[in-house]
C-alpha cells in the first residue's frame, strides 16, 4: 500500500480513527511517567532548588511549537504544490495546537525565570525571535481564517508558514550566536547532555507524551474539517448512516 | 517601447498615477512626521531620554508609514479591473510585483530616507547617528516595501485587509527594525556598525532573492 | 522520593506558586484543547448536512 493512498479523505479518516485511541493512551502514560518522575523523583537542583522543574514542560513545550510549525509549513506546502486537499486540512488543525504549545512555553517559561534569574521577560534574541513565532501563528491564522475561498486559503496560508519558517533556526540557534540570559541549548545536537541523566529523562518522557498528544488532538481535529467540508459527499452521509443510533440527538 | 522590461513600465505607470494623486504619496510621510513628532511630547523634552529612544521610534514610524501605505499597491489597479489585465498578459507576474515594489519604494520609502536627518533633529542625534540611521533607512526601506508587496499580496480583496496586513507583515519585519535601530545605538556608544549594515543587506538581498515570487503566487491566487 | 512530605511537595521549597502556576493551567488548557476538540468532531459527525453548509 502506498503512503499516498491516505490522501484520499475517507481512508485518512479512517486510518486516523484506528491511531487515535492510540495515540491518548500513550500520551497519557508517557505523561503520567514523565510527571511522576519530574515532580517525584527527580532530585532538586543544586542551584536552582525546586522551581527548575519547570522546564519539564516548558522544554517540551517549546520543543512541540517549534516542531509544530515546521510541520503545519511542510504540509501546508505539500496540500499547496500537489493539490492534496487533506494535507492543507492537516496544516490548518496544526496550528491552533503549535499556537496554544507557544503560549504555555511563553507562559512557564515566565514563571520559571522571575524566581531564578529575577524577571519574568527580556528582550533577548531568543525570547524576541520566540515572540515573533507566536505573531507567526497568529498571522497564519488570522489569514487562513478570513479568506473564504478554499483554495486561495490553502495557498495563502503555505506561503506565509513558509516564509515564517526561516524563524525556526532562528529560535533555535539565536541563544548561541548571542550571549544572552537564556542559557544555551540543554540538549545540544552533538554533546553529551549536560543535566543529571533522571532529569534528561523526565524531560524526554514528556516530549513523547506532548508529541503523542498532539497527534491525537490534530489528527481529531484534522477529522473535524474532513466531515465539516466534506459533508455533503456520499461517504460522510453513509457514515452518519452507519453510527448507532443511541448517538444520534 | 516594447522592449522596455516590464518592471520599468510599470514602475513608470504607478510613479504617473501617484503624481496625479499627490496626496496619497505624501500620506505616508505626513504620517511619519507626525507620528514621530508626537513621541518628543509624550516622552518629555529631556534630551538624554530623546536620544536613547530616537533611532527606534524613527525605525518603527518608517515601518508603520510604510507597511500603511502598502495596501494601495495593488488595491486600486484591483478596484479598477486593470490588475487582471496586468496578469493576463504575456510577461511575469514576478516583474509587475518588481515594478510596483520599485515604485511604493520611490513613493514610501526614499523619502522617509530624506526626511531622516529631520527626525534626527527632533531626537539629538550625533552627526555620525544621523548618518546611520539614515543609511540603515536607506538599505531598509526596500526590504519593508518587499515585504508589504507579499503581505497586500495576500490580502487583495479581504474585508479587514489591512488589520490583516499588519499581523502578517510586522513579525516579519522585526529582524530589519532591531538591526537597523541596534546600527544608531551602536554608533552613538561609538562602537563597530558593520556587522548590522552586513544583516541589513543579507535582509534585502534574501527578500529580492524569494518574496517578488512569493507575492506572483499570492497574487496569481487571488485573482485566478 | 526526593520528598520527605506531602507539604513538602505542594511548597516546592517555598516555590510553589511558580511551580504549580506553571503546571495547572498548561494541563488544564491542553486538557480543554483535546476535550473541546473532541466535542467538534463529535458535532460535525453527528450534525446532518445541511447544517453544516460551507
Amino acid at each position: 500500500m502506498r503512503w499516498t493512498t491516505f490522501a484520499a479523505t475517507p481512508r485518512f479518516y479512517a486510518l486516523t480513527g484506528y491511531l487515535i485511541p492510540g495515540f491518548w493512551a500513550v500520551a497519557a502514560l508517557l505523561g503520567l511517567a514523565g510527571l511522576g518522575l519530574g515532580l517525584g523523583l527527580a532530585p532538586s537542583d543544586f542551584q536552582q532548588g525546586n522551581v527548575y522543574r519547570i522546564i519539564f514542560i516548558h522544554v517540551p513545550a517549546a520543543w512541540m511549537s517549534m516542531v509544530i510549525y515546521v510541520a503545519m509549513a511542510f504540509w501546508a506546502t505539500v496540500g499547496w504544490a500537489a493539490k492534496v486537499r487533506v494535507a492543507s486540512m492537516l496544516a490548518r488543525a496544526l496550528a491552533p495546537t503549535g499556537t496554544l504549545f507557544t503560549v504555555i512555553t511563553l507562559w512557564t517559561g515566565s514563571l520559571w525565570g522571575k524566581p531564578t534569574w529575577g524577571t519574568w521577560w527580556v528582550w533577548d534574541a531568543k525570547l524576541t525571535s520566540y515572540f515573533v513565532l507566536l505573531l507567526l501563528y497568529i498571522g497564519y491564522l488570522a489569514l487562513t481564517s478570513t479568506i473564504e475561498e478554499r483554495r486561495r486559503s490553502d495557498g495563502a496560508g503555505a506561503i506565509v508558514a513558509l516564509v515564517g519558517v526561516v524563524n525556526i533556526p532562528i529560535i533555535y540557534f539565536a541563544a548561541v550566536w548571542w550571549n544572552s540570559l537564556h542559557q544555551g541549548p540543554s540538549v545540544p545536537l552533538n554533546a553529551a547532555p549536560k543535566i543529571a541523566t533522571s532529569m534528561l529523562t523526565a524531560m524526554l518522557l514528556m516530549t513523547f507524551s506532548f508529541w503523542s498528544y498532539a497527534f491525537a488532538v490534530v489528527f481529531t481535529r484534522t477529522r473535524a474539517l474532513v466531515l465539516e467540508e466534506e459533508s455533503h459527499t456520499e461517504w460522510v452521509q453513509s457514515l452518519r448512516a452507519r453510527r448507532p443510533s443511541m448517538n444520534r440527538h | 517601447m516594447s522592449t522596455a522590461p516590464i518592471w520599468w513600465v510599470v514602475a513608470r505607470r504607478d510613479l504617473t498615477l501617484s503624481q496625479r494623486r499627490r496626496s496619497d504619496g505624501l500620506l505616508p510621510l505626513g504620517f511619519f512626521l507626525a507620528a514621530a513628532g508626537l513621541f518628543p511630547l509624550g516622552v518629555g523634552p529631556e534630551p538624554q531620554t530623546l536620544r536613547d529612544i530616537g533611532a527606534g521610534v524613527v525605525w518603527v514610524c518608517a515601518l508603520l508609514a510604510s507597511t500603511l501605505s502598502v495596501t494601495q499597491m495593488f488595491a486600486l489597479d484591483h478596484q479598477d479591473g486593470s490588475l487582471e489585465q496586468m496578469v493576463m498578459a504575456p510577461g511575469s507576474l514576478v516583474a509587475l510585483v518588481l515594478g510596483k515594489t520599485l515604485a511604493h519604494w520611490l513613493i514610501s520609502g526614499l523619502p522617509l530616507v530624506l526626511l531622516s536627518p529631520l527626525m534626527a533633529l527632533f531626537f539629538g542625534m550625533t552627526g555620525a547617528s544621523t548618518l546611520v540611521l539614515g543609511l540603515g533607512l536607506l538599505v531598509g526601506t526596500p526590504t519593508l516595501s518587499l515585504l508589504g508587496g507579499l503581505g497586500a499580496a495576500l490580502t487583495l480583496g479581504l474585508r479587514s485587509g489591512a488589520a490583516l496586513l499588519l499581523v502578517i507583515v510586522l513579525p516579519l519585519t522585526v529582524p530589519t527594525l532591531i538591526f537597523g535601530a541596534s546600527a544608531v545605538s551602536a554608533a552613538q556608544a561609538g562602537q563597530s556598525v558593520q556587522a548590522h549594515f552586513s544583516l541589513l543587506a543579507a535582509l534585502l538581498l534574501l527578500s529580492l532573492a524569494g518574496l517578488p515570487w512569493a507575492s506572483a503566487a499570492a497574487l496569481r491566487l487571488a485573482l485566478d | 522520593m526526593a520528598w520527605q512530605s506531602f507539604e513538602q511537595f505542594l511548597s516546592m521549597q517555598g516555590h510553589g506558586l511558580f511551580v504549580w502556576g506553571a503546571y495547572v493551567p498548561t494541563l488544564v488548557a491542553l486538557a480543554v484543547e483535546a476535550w473541546a476538540t473532541r466535542l467538534r468532531w463529535k458535532k460535525a459527525l453527528n450534525a446532518e448536512a445541511e447544517e453544516l453548509l460551507p
